[in-house]
């Protein structure tokens, strides 16, 4: 493991997760060879202190930033936050190893029911809802996940697209349990230890938190081997296969980890909006989801933020693009397929890149 | 029991079992099947031009039920504008989708994104299937359109049993295309290089035979399905910007179902998708008629990934 081609975060290499040696034998070995030399010279002090300071500010504004806010600026990043970490469940499976989901608004789904009728009829706290939601998801994730993965890695794709389906139409039809399109309302705010989480500046913080929590638990898992070896097998199965890596239980542990990550984000909106209901959780936000990682930058921890923002903050701010703002967004994701299909977080990797082949 | 014994000389309606029969009537069984046949018919065109793209190119299209949406509105708008009735919409339509969805789509985005990889296609196209989706809006508006049936509302009646007279043509139409489409494809020169650009590019190069000018002709070819397809299933559903939503995923679902390598395949898979939700929603429940297709979708996945009629296809490494 200590070859610096398995560590290195090969733009070219990882171009394609769904085929990954198709785009590796397209690179061939000098992409590997780049990338060894990119590693080597790692990133320019002034650049790493401009985004260091960059990251700073974000955390800064994003920490005294209530203040200066009203309720609908707080629900606007507090939904941000909760979208973050959905995607940031998908880049888990996707970013990292190589797999599409397109259940995250399913499973988000089914953590925001879970959750609020734990708390409604079974009268559990909030946070052991939150718990068993979590737990219940993972284990789905994984089920899912294996007989799909038997057959062939990216008919789990096919998979996932029909569960969110499944899964929505349960959500519409069971109205006995679920309240049917109607949905769930006035969904309590939970206290943490006394502390009411009941005003909307409170619930930012909570929302920023669990976030931060989501980024820092996947930052470690992919810098534990175990991460490692997702990236191998991202980007060359056949490579991590010989290495002893299991690419089914691997794919599977990524597949029910993001699964569990992305109900997480559901258990958190529910309170958020206090209102739930099927429509909220249906393919297209999962294809939303997909797009948001891919825009922003697969396989950067920065990408799921950055695609976030572009659909929940970014449209407030352009107002005066109004009903274009969807329009637009879907040129961009075509042209950004075209120019720089690392996404925006991999915006500065591809320049660098083009500046070192130059030199 | 004399109806049971009825029931065995027709192989299709024994295989479902005689518990789903809510009243052990013929009728609505009959009817079903062929407006379902009627339906499917429709996808079919929409599943064989994805299972096409897919052959030629290697195109995972997403935005295929935005195309026939689009063109839907397309005709919607001739016939508002111009006052014609949907055939003539139809021939103004399909030269603008010819260029649009054919020319247009494979020069700007296949064209570009094929080097990269199918993932950033699939991506694109998912992308161009909002832009349409938006744009269809933005210019029609969100209410959704009546559409004339093309052989309109009249019935046929033959003893108790009340056929649709449009369910009829449409599939008449639908077999004869398909009869063209396969006589073009496994006759005429140009077909068989297709056919052969499909099974294997490499090989087709070598042989002399023009791929980039193949694909092209694909798309054209999935162009003209798609508005023919759009002709014929919106009165089903009206017009509306959205429709391309549940419209691509049944292509989708039934180009996989019936095998993606193989024309046959798709077009038995839209047939099957179209029957299924029909008879699903009469004889089991209304209210999960769109988990049917899903379902199956899930089981041909698990135990016959190739699709029912499909090849295996051997892992390129």
């Amino acid at each position: 493991m200590s070859q610096p081609s398995l560590q290195n975060s090969d733009p070219s290499a990882s171009q394609d997760p769904v085929q990954p040696s198709a785009a590796l034998e397209a690179s061939g070995l000098d992409s590997t060879v780049q990338g060894y030399v990119l590693q080597q010279m790692g990133t320019p002090p002034i650049l790493r202190g401009l985004g260091l300071a960059a990251l700073g500010l974000i955390v800064v504004g994003l920490v005294l930033g209530p203040t200066q806010m009203r309720n609908y600026g707080l629900v606007l990043v507090c939904l941000w936050a909760v979208y973050a970490m959905s995607v940031q469940g998908l880049n888990l499976m996707l970013g990292y190893a190589g797999q599409v989901s397109l259940a995250q608004a399913a499973f988000m789904g089914l953590g925001a029911y879970i959750s609020t009728l734990l708390v409604r009829d079974a009268g559990l706290s909030y946070w052991l809802a939150m718990l068993i939601a979590v737990v219940v998801c993972t284990l789905a994730g994984a089920l899912i996940g294996f007989p799909a993965l038997r057959v062939k890695t990216h008919y789990l794709t096919f998979v996932t697209l029909g569960f969110n389906i499944l899964i929505t139409l349960v959500l519409r039809n069971e109205q006995w349990l679920t309240g049917g399109t109607g949905g769930i309302q006035n969904i309590p705010r939970p206290s943490f230890f006394g502390l009411e989480l009941d005003t909307n500046v409170r619930y930012y913080y909570f929302c920023l938190i669990m976030l931060a929590l989501v980024t820092i638990a996947v930052w470690f898992m992919l810098r534990s081997p175990w991460g490692r070896a997702f990236k191998t097998l991202r980007d060359n199965p056949a490579r991590a296969e010989s290495l002893g890596i299991s690419v089914v239980s691997h794919t599977l542990l990524a597949f029910a980890l993001g699964s569990g990550i992305a109900s997480l984000a559901g258990v958190v909106y529910a309170p958020l909006i206090e209102y739930i209901e099927p429509a909220a959780f249906e393919l297209p936000r999962s294809l939303m989801f997909l797009l948001m990682l891919i825009v922003g930058g697969r396989g950067t921890l920065a990408g799921p933020f950055i695609g976030a923002f572009l659909v929940t903050i970014l449209p407030e701010w352009l107002r005066f693009t109004q009903e274009y703002y969807l329009a637009l967004f879907a040129l961009a994701v075509m042209a950004l397929m075209i120019f720089f299909p690392q996404g925006i977080a991999g915006l500065g990797d591809t320049l660098r890149r083009k500046l070192i082949a130059r030199r | 029991m004399a109806e049971k014994s009825a029931l065995q000389t027709m192989p299709a309606a024994s295989a479902l079992g005689t518990s789903a029969w809510k009243d052990s009537n013929l009728e609505p069984f009959l009817q079903l099947l062929i407006s379902g046949i009627a339906t499917g018919a429709a996808y079919a065109l929409a599943a064989v031009g994805f299972a096409l793209l897919w052959q030629t190119s290697g195109t995972i299209n997403f935005a295929q039920g935005e195309f026939v949406s689009a063109a839907a509105l397309m005709m919607v708008a001739a016939m508002h504008l111009l006052g014609v009735g949907p055939l003539v919409a139809f021939v103004i339509a399909l030269p603008v989708a010819l260029v649009v969805f054919g020319v247009v789509f494979k020069q700007v985005l296949v064209e570009r994104l094929l080097k990269r990889g199918d993932f950033a296609l699939v991506i694109a196209t998912l992308g161009l299937s909002i832009f349409i989706r938006e744009v269809s809006r933005l210019v029609m508006g969100a209410e959704p359109f009546a559409f004339p049936a093309i052989a309109g509302d009249g019935v046929l009646r033959l003893g108790s049993l009340v056929i649709s007279v449009n369910d009829v043509v449409t599939i008449a139409l639908v077999a004869l295309i398909i009869a063209l489409l396969q006589l073009f494809l496994k006759r005429t020169f140009v077909g068989r290089s297709m056919e052969a650009t499909a099974q294997n590019t490499e090989v087709a190069r070598i042989l002399g035979i023009d791929v980039d000018r193949m694909i092209l002709y694909t798309f054209l070819l999935n162009a003209a399905l798609i508005t023919v397809g759009a002709l014929l299933i919106t009165p089903k559903y009206q017009a509306k910007f959205s429709n391309g939503e549940a419209l691509g995923l049944v292509a989708f679902m039934a180009a996989i179902v019936g095998g993606f390598n193989q024309v046959r395949g798709a077009l038995i898979g839209g047939f099957l998708i179209g029957v299924l939700d029909n008879l699903g929603a009469y004889y089991v429940s209304t209210t999960y008629r769109s988990a049917f297709p899903i379902l199956l979708l899930v089981i041909v996945i698990l135990f016959k990934p190739e699709g029912l009629f499909g090849r295996k296809e051997e892992r390129k490494i």
